[in-house]
């Protein structure tokens, strides 16, 4: 589990603050009839690194799909940045832009070369010069340590270089939170590695980061917090010492079981 | 047993093996011919049939295509030259028909004249698709392509120069009112931008540019002489309606497409009634609705060119086609995709041009193009409103004369070639079009 996190973490920069990044509170989602999402309630501080786990259907992707609102909840209270999520267009734009997403799928533009994946919400969004914005997004491209490939088209990449592009698009807005949907689920084993490799880079240097993940080992290495998450609801949450040690629910003790257990 | 042995055995492998050369003793021309030609009885029984078949319609064609008579004053002495020259019985083609009335094919009854106008037209419809169609070309020709329709109209119909200019100038009012409006918000913007220049073209334009006219007399340089659009007819009839359809139809047809996508309810139900309404009729009745019914729903004394009547015709027309062509380019796209845009912060209007319609247009290409083929063939229906279509109306023309009557394959077969001409420039263009977009590298 933890083999693919072999480097030392530098935590210098890893420093939660008081200031509140996200609040979530009585949250409840439906589709349909059926209730995904049930009585959510959750602080994330600037600065933290959350991992979320739990069985598929539990709801993970759907919270933090719910805290970009790419899914529109029905009842309660999301709060990002100070900006409350509501059907308001103006401010869910806003929202949008200052956090960034990432997809179990890249999500890449394919008729777009890698720098015009980057550049491309910087200038139509943020209104940077072209110019400007190439700077920034070759140096992070640089970042993720692939900026030779800035003239190709994504179809070119290999999985895991394009979840690399995936998180340098992301970073080119400048975010102040990032979120991860199931980022390494996608890709061969031989990829997972380069792409949690960025990831501790960006929590490194103190982002405040939500990944849905199974990737345990990065759970344990670089998170402050673990959620775990049944039938739609918080089952139990802890520092990930604890709770890989010292499960208290029964359901949380089953679920690690199984996916430790080989 | 040797090998199952070596296959049990532990195995390590000590250097890769370099890709080979594939066999060559499959290729070649005979290889070939036995490949694909004489691969079995049946196939060799096909084979000969389909020989014989060529071979029959060669020995039909080629004679009579041979035996062709270029320099004839009617059909009578056209076959007298055929018989001199090959015996009696013999038939051969009479192309002199297209020779002494290939102006008529082409231009209809439009002045002999002011042949040059249509001509210049045209050449200048190339200099104006030349920027839209191939990319490489500077970006500030686009200019001449915006202005090309105000041109071409002025050419064609001739007149005041004002009338264009005031037409095209409420574009420019329409512009400067988003601009100016902007800040009151979009809703604003967009309704001055629509509403004032319509307006303008109501009540101001048409006085304007005939006062304009007035004033400056009817004098070379601003004034064309007219031609009424009865004298329309051929080629410059059906390339009129045919890019006007085309050019009008693509920006309708997408706005159809993500209406019927729309989360908004009325614009949805707006959307799918008119793209099922429009294509649940034959195109003729939307025809015949443009050139009979239309007259009854407006004021009486009010002139409503024909031909631009049936060019909004056949733009509804092809629009409810491409809007369902698009559509499935739009549902071919992934989720994933319309998720990241919106991820980014991009709003729906950004994300749409562009994201999602780059790529959907491109998957529609196919369809888009076969359906612009099919509405520059379907000009040929405009005979039944009255207007000479280069099929149907001239040739019946041509050959109503007591020179030419009796005449029958070769106006066809040169309308034809016309047709296909074009058309197969759409196609190969369509095809360099998707190479190009191509960046999947699948």
């Amino acid at each position: 589990m933890s083999e693919v996190i072999e480097r030392q973490i530098d935590r210098s920069h890893m420093q939660v603050s008081d200031e509140v990044a996200i609040q979530i509170s009585q949250m409840n989602k439906w589709y349909g009839s059926f209730h995904v999402l049930r009585d959510i309630n959750m602080t994330v501080h600037k600065g933290e690194r959350i991992v979320i786990c739990g069985p598929s259907g539990s709801g993970k992707s759907t919270l933090i799909r719910c805290i970009n609102r790419l899914e529109e909840h029905q009842s309660g209270q999301i709060v990002v940045d100070g900006i409350e999520l509501t059907s308001d267009l103006k401010n869910i734009d806003k929202v949008r832009s200052e956090v960034g997403m990432v997809f179990q799928h890249f999500n890449l533009f394919p008729h777009l070369t890698i720098l015009e994946n980057c550049t491309l919400a910087p200038i139509w969004v943020r209104k940077t010069p072209r110019k400007e914005a190439e700077e920034v997004a070759m140096h992070y491209l640089k970042k993720v340590k692939i900026p030779e490939q800035a003239y190709k088209y994504p179809g070119q990449l290999s999985g895991g270089q394009q979840q690399r592009v995936a998180i340098a698009r992301s970073l080119c807005m400048k975010p102040r939170i990032m979120l991860f949907d199931e980022p390494t689920s996608a890709l061969d084993p031989e990829m997972i590695k380069e792409v949690l490799d960025t990831m501790i880079e960006l929590a490194e240097e103190g982002m405040t980061m939500l990944c849905v993940t199974h990737e345990m080992g990065f759970a344990q290495a670089v998170a402050n917090r673990v959620i775990f998450m049944d039938q739609g609801q918080i089952v139990e949450q802890n520092e990930p010492g604890e709770f890989f040690r010292n499960p208290k629910s029964e359901r949380t003790k089953l679920f690690l079981s199984q996916i430790l257990g080989h | 047993m040797s090998d199952t042995h070596a296959q049990t055995v532990p195995f390590v492998r000590e250097t890769m093996l370099p890709p080979a050369q594939p066999p060559t003793n499959e290729a070649g021309a005979v290889s070939w011919l036995r490949q694909n030609l004489f691969s079995g009885p049946l196939n060799i029984a096909l084979t000969i049939l389909g020989l014989l078949t060529i071979y029959y319609l060669l020995q039909e064609i080629v004679p009579w295509l041979m035996r062709s008579v270029w320099e004839a004053d009617n059909i009578a002495q056209c076959r007298q030259i055929v018989a001199e020259r090959w015996g009696a019985g013999a038939t051969g083609a009479c192309w002199a028909v297209i020779r002494e009335r290939w102006p008529q094919f082409l231009y209809g009854f439009y002045p002999q004249h002011l042949y040059w106008r249509p001509t210049l037209a045209l050449a200048l419809l190339f200099v104006a698709l030349a920027p839209v169609l191939f990319s490489a070309l500077p970006r500030r020709l686009m200019w001449f392509s915006l202005a090309y329709p105000f041109v071409a109209f002025w050419l064609l119909w001739g007149g005041s120069v004002f009338l264009p200019i005031m037409v095209a100038a409420g574009f420019v009012i329409g512009w400067a009112a988003y601009a100016l409006l902007h800040r009151f918000g979009t809703i604003a913007a967009v309704a001055g931008a629509v509403l004032i220049p319509i307006l303008w073209w109501l009540f101001l334009a048409g006085d304007l540019s005939r006062d304009l006219a007035g004033l400056l007399g009817r004098s070379a340089p601003l004034w064309l002489e007219p031609v009424r659009s009865d004298k329309f007819g051929g080629f410059v009839l059906a390339i009129t309606i045919g890019v006007s359809g085309i050019a009008l139809s693509l920006p309708l047809g997408i706005m159809l497409a993500l209406g019927r996508r729309s989360d908004m309810f009325l614009i949805k139900a707006l959307s799918v009634s008119f793209i099922e309404f429009i294509r649940g009729v034959p195109l003729i009745t939307l025809l015949f609705t443009a050139s009979l019914l239309l007259n009854y729903f407006l004021p009486p004394g009010t002139t409503f060119d024909i031909i631009l009547r049936v060019i909004i015709m056949v733009t509804l027309f092809a629009a409810a086609y491409i809007a369902e062509v698009i559509r499935g380019g739009l549902a071919a796209l992934p989720r994933g995709q319309y998720e990241a845009a919106d991820a980014l912060g991009l709003d729906y209007w950004r994300a749409q041009r562009l994201i999602i319609l780059p790529q959907a247009l491109k998957i529609s290409i196919p369809g888009i193009v076969s359906t612009f083929i099919g509405l520059f063939k379907d000009t040929t229906l405009v005979v039944f409103v009255g207007l000479l279509d280069p099929l149907k109306g001239i040739t019946d023309a041509v050959r109503a004369s007591t020179d030419w009557k009796g005449i029958y394959w070769e106006p066809y077969i040169f309308v034809g070639l016309i047709f296909f001409a074009f058309n197969f420039a759409m196609s190969r263009y369509s095809m360099y079009l998707e190479r190009r977009l191509k960046t999947d590298h699948r």
